[in-house]
């Protein structure tokens, strides 16, 4: 459990050009300032492109002004603030990003400091994948190796949890499933989540809160406190709210608040 | 599902059988076609295969053949770990670090470009007719094909598992172990399987030209004398040699590596 104060100010990649010695920048985040509660869920939302991953990989530490990212050397300003000094930091990203030529069990120990099968296997056990400990993910369905994922997040009791569409590639049932064993591991755990996605009822069910974003540069077009008004996925609460929001900003996913 | 799983690998080790058989059949049919043209053309410069195997029993009780085929293998494994060594490490630097590519991409080129023998000749002038020299002569002779196989491997490493690393904090030497190099260990086990065969080739050129014991030094004592059958025997024990190293060294090892793939 960890608040959390991210300001990102005028972040670009520069890309050196092949054939010239001049610099492409592009500007990816104008201003993003967020200030995230201890154990809240903030769900971000955006047209594809805007930035988000980007946002979620600078909160990781992936992206920093400091050092050269594969897409370039990166400029601008990232500030982030946490309560509790250097928190354990888990990340779901969009794939699922197992090591093919590690058994399950191995590649939930790979991020742990030290080797405790306790752990791992309780671990294993509360995503549902005991059995398939020694297993290789590329034997595994896609919803297997989507919950192996999200074990290896939780085994190092992330403080701060970031998301990154974890869900897409899934049908609807699996992804329900994942969402509702999220939902509960978050729960043991407290920890504190940044979840990004571009679908607005996944959002809505969630999230604490949802930040709508603008197209890339991104900046924050909206705040949504949502208060757990969404018991479950789809309800009617949900329905109305979703009517309500896309009556007043009928282009809110497109990233632009206004009707033209 | 169990059923299925259990019929598949029935299967599959059918097909695994069948192979064998095919494989070891095919050699058996060779050696009788050698046999067979042997006696019919009945020439002394064409020796049978039973003629083939009498001269390497000789060889092997009364000559030096253990010895020798022993030297030669010594030579080998201590050219081929050097060359895989160092290759490696360079290949990787050069892939990894585009920087370091331009800088030594000519010279990669140059390296694969001179020729066997020319590397050879200039080490025994330069270092001498010593063991180093031989050595030296056939590491430098495979660390370029080494590098440009890792080179092109490292170049394929995926970024997101490298990402994967630096999220959850994971220590440089186990990053190593369990994410960057097992993405190398298919080009690895290429650049491992034509290095062998290209190394064994040059260490007899090496042998042949400036030392007094191996099977390169012994195929030119041969040379001399018309011993066509010693030729043949010697060829035979080092070709059994290297099947031993396939099955002890890189069978195991690609099966690993197919693991989960």
């Amino acid at each position: 459990m960890s608040a959390l104060s991210i300001h990102i100010n005028q972040l670009a990649y520069n890309v050196q050009n092949e054939n010239s010695t001049t610099k492409a920048s592009e500007r990816i985040i104008a201003d993003i300032a967020l200030d995230i509660k201890p154990n809240e869920c903030v769900c971000i939302v955006g047209p594809s492109g805007c930035g988000k991953t980007t946002l979620l990989n600078a909160v990781a530490g992936i992206i920093n002004t400091n050092n050269d990212d594969v897409n370039g050397n990166v400029s601008g300003n990232i500030m982030l603030q946490f309560t509790t000094p250097s928190p354990t930091i888990g990340y779901i990203f969009q794939e699922p990003r197992l090591m093919p030529w590690l058994t399950l069990y191995e590649n939930i120990a790979l991020v742990m400091p030290n080797d405790d099968p306790v752990k791992i296997t309780a671990i294993l056990d509360a995503v549902g994948l005991a059995a398939q400990a020694n297993s290789y993910p590329n034997h595994l369905s896609g919803g297997m190796q989507r919950r192996a994922s999200i074990a290896r997040a939780f085994v190092i009791e992330p403080q701060i949890l970031l998301l990154d569409e974890p869900f897409v590639s899934l049908d609807a049932p699996t992804a329900m499933q994942c969402r509702e064993l999220l939902i509960s591991l978050a729960k043991i755990h407290k920890s504190t989540i940044i979840f990004v996605t571009h679908d607005l009822n996944e959002a809505l069910y969630l999230g604490d809160r949802v930040v709508f974003l603008s197209p890339s540069p991104a900046r924050i077009i909206h705040e949504l406190a949502l208060n757990n008004v969404c018991e479950a996925y789809d309800s009617a609460a949900q329905i109305n709210l979703k009517s309500e929001l896309f009556n007043r900003f009928p282009k809110i996913l497109e990233g632009q608040l206004s009707q033209d | 599902m169990a059923i299925s799983a259990v019929a598949g690998a029935s299967a599959s080790s059918r097909a695994a059988r069948t192979a064998t058989l095919i494989k070891f059949s095919m050699f058996v049919l060779f050696l009788v076609i050698w046999q067979t043209l042997a006696f019919m053309l009945a020439q002394p410069d064409f020796p049978s295969f039973t003629q083939t195997l009498s001269a390497l029993y000789y060889h092997s009780v009364s000559g030096d053949l253990i010895i020798n085929v022993a030297i030669t293998v010594t030579r080998v494994a201590i050219s081929f770990i050097l060359a895989m060594l160092l290759g490696s490490i360079f290949g990787i630097a050069m892939g990894a670090r585009a920087w370091f590519n331009h800088l030594s991409d000519s010279f990669l080129i140059i390296l694969l470009n001179v020729p066997a023998l020319v590397v050879i000749i200039l080490s025994y002038i330069w270092i001498g007719l010593v063991e180093a020299a031989a050595i030296t002569a056939v590491v430098i002779n495979k660390i370029p094909t080494v590098a440009v196989m890792l080179r092109e491997g490292a170049r394929t490493t995926d970024p997101k598992l490298a990402q994967v690393a630096q999220v959850y904090n994971i220590p440089w030497w186990r990053f190593m172990r369990k994410i960057y190099l097992p993405q190398l260990y298919p080009f690895f086990l290429a650049a491992a399987r034509n290095g062998l065969s290209l190394i064994w080739k040059i260490v007899l050129v090496v042998e042949l030209l400036g030392r007094s014991d191996g099977v390169g030094f012994a195929l030119h004592s041969m040379f001399q004398f018309f011993d066509i059958a010693g030729i043949l025997a010697y060829t035979m024990a080092f070709i059994a040699v290297v099947f031993m190293i396939e099955w002890v060294c890189f069978t195991p090892f690609d099966a690993r590596i197919q693991r989960g793939r």
